[in-house]
């Protein structure tokens, strides 16, 4: 089995640069990440898309190239493609790459898997038709495919963004359906100070807004009772705002209420998480160099609490820096002298976000979705099976498990995990930590028998 | 199965042909194979093993498992497979996962 000092999973923002800093500093890392291409969901495809659509996409993705730029040298070994199903300790890491089982071993373990969307279990959301608002982005940047009659629906900078891309390439969205209110943006100003800090993402997002305003793309903000109506696939959007039903026919709708830190990898170590109240999801315990609870183990990037891509690239040099102080690469005053600046970056580039946080909550009835509604898409158990289970005396997700299978179909909780716990806590009335969240074990993707059996060779004696 | 697709291509690429639940598709070689069935205006990529309800990409990430197809007689995430010549693509019929280990 191939030996690095240092294993970095995911090949975003957070671990491409923790990935060159760690190599900078003479430390042997292998940087896996399940995509063909480095760049993580924010710069995916960087290298190939960013001359192609830079003018649809704009500048703040081709700075990704930088960073795929940072990663090939030596020091850095790329495993692209690899899908990693089990993190041991040791740290023994196994990944299922075109087809084939394989694993690794390093002394330390920076997970950098970045961010999921946050579920938004409305009803009609599992319909074909119906996407994430980050997925129709990753259509447009790895291979220019854009929805033709599209409304965009929910919260938070993404929509503009996504809507100020369709815009550019040519097909402007039918609608923007916002779900926050005059209300949110009033608390949010309480949060100013922190705001003008970051006063470039507000003038981008200004400037993104007004794109969209001149293209004429009607916007509807405060909208409630929100649905995708459609037999086989998603026909039209139903909602209302300021009192007025509204429907509009679309072949698209898609759906964005923030991102959600993906904490599969570090729960399935027993690194400890508590929620986060100010971004309405469970983020791990960290120190300021992202060192978890669990010796060795490291988050950086958006999996350590939602910053976005500037703030993660930051993160992830910061970690690295510390590891290579503790493999005696750096001298603790040298490391200091290194991370303070990035320490003052971070912090720059974080300081926009409890303003973005309040101006653009999650919608409050995805949170916590009428009976009716699936929120555990795979099993396809709603809401009400949820309360009903509380009502059974079920205080936790696992052992909602055992009452009707949430969370045990293949995306294994990614999709409804944080709504279970916020129907079992409402129900209870208990708080999220009170409730905790889904016990995830490997494997974290699901692995075949097959892919097993074709083990590398260099990795079979290992794992028997 | 195939209609006009409710998803546009910015630009077109070298094609390939592949093979969807028997019928042909021609499908930009290399392009992620989710993206470009949707492109190609393949609406539904599964049914439910609970409930037969169609579903079709959502996440684009590898994170979500409802692009799940059948290649070769394995249910593989289209989201993260590249388009090559010659592939043949099902719907999964059976629970779909029923050969990995949960």
């Amino acid at each position: 089995m191939r030996h690095s000092d240092l294993i970095v999973i995911g090949a975003g923002p957070a671990g491409m640069a923790a990935a060159a800093t760690a190599a900078e500093t003479g430390l042997s890392v292998a940087l896996l990440d399940e995509q063909p291409r480095p760049g993580g969901q924010i710069y995916r495809d960087v290298d190939r898309v960013a001359p192609l659509r830079e003018d649809i996409l704009g500048k703040d993705y081709s700075h990704g190239a930088t960073l795929t730029a940072g990663i090939r040298r030596p020091g850095i070994e790329h495993v692209d493609g690899a899908v990693v199903w089990a993190i041991e300790q040791g740290f023994r890491i196994s990944y299922i790459r075109n087809g084939r089982g394989g694993q690794l071993s390093g002394d330390r373990v920076i997970l950098a898997t970045g961010a999921l969307e946050r579920p938004m279990p409305v009803p009609g959301w599992t319909l074909p038709g119906v996407m994430t608002a980050g997925a129709a982005q990753i259509l447009l940047k790895q291979s220019g495919v854009l929805p033709r009659r599209a409304v965009l629906v929910g919260s938070g900078p993404l929509l503009y963004l996504i809507a100020a891309q369709m815009v550019r390439a040519g097909t402007p969205p039918l609608a923007l359906v916002e779900t926050q209110t005059r209300g949110d943006l009033f608390r949010a100003a309480r949060h100013f100070g922190g705001a003008l800090r970051g006063w470039r993402y507000l003038a981008k997002g200004l400037a993104m807004l007004s794109e969209i305003i001149r293209a004429r793309v009607p916007r509807y903000t405060g909208a409630t009772e929100i649905a995708v109506e459609g037999d086989d696939r998603a026909e039209a959007i139903f909602f209302v705002c300021s009192g007025k039903r509204h429907r509009i026919d679309c072949e698209t709708v898609l759906l964005h209420h923030g991102v959600v830190p993906n904490t599969q990898a570090a729960r399935s170590l027993g690194v400890t998480h508590r929620w986060d109240e100010a971004q309405t999801c469970f983020a791990p315990v960290l120190d300021a160099w992202g060192a978890t609870d669990v010796e060795g183990i490291f988050v950086a990037g958006d999996g350590a609490g939602i910053g976005g891509a500037k703030a993660a690239e930051f993160a992830g040099r910061i970690a690295a820096l510390k590891v290579a102080g503790d493999m005696g690469k750096l001298s603790s005053s040298e490391r200091d002298r290194l991370a303070a600046p990035l320490h003052r970056q971070h912090q720059n580039e974080t300081a926009v976000r409890p303003f973005l946080d309040t101006a653009y909550p999650p919608f409050r009835e995805a949170l916590l979705p009428a009976d009716a509604t699936i929120v555990c898409r795979c099993e396809e158990i709603t809401a009400g099976d949820i309360r009903r289970y509380a009502k059974l005396g079920c205080l936790g997700p696992n052992q909602a498990k055992a009452f009707g299978r949430s969370g045990m179909g293949p995306c294994q909780g990614r999709y409804c995990g944080l709504t279970v716990t916020a129907l079992l806590a409402a129900s209870n009335g208990l708080s999220p930590d009170e409730t905790g969240y889904y016990r995830i074990r490997p494997p974290l993707k699901p692995v075949t028998l097959g892919e097993l059996a074709a083990m590398e060779d260099g990795a079979r004696g290992a794992a028997e | 199965m195939k209609t006009a697709s409710p998803f546009l291509e910015l630009e077109s690429s070298p094609r390939v042909r592949v093979w969807f639940d028997g019928a042909p598709l021609d499908l930009p070689e290399g392009a992620n194979l989710a993206a470009a069935l949707l492109a190609a205006g393949v609406g539904v990529f599964r049914h439910t093993p609970v409930s037969g309800a169609p579903r079709a990409p959502f996440c684009m990430m590898g994170a979500c498992f409802e692009c799940l197809v059948e290649i070769d007689g394995i249910v593989r995430q289209a989201c993260m497979l590249e388009v090559s010549e010659g592939m043949r693509i099902a719907r999964p019929h059976q629970a779909e996962g029923s050969d990995a280990a949960q």
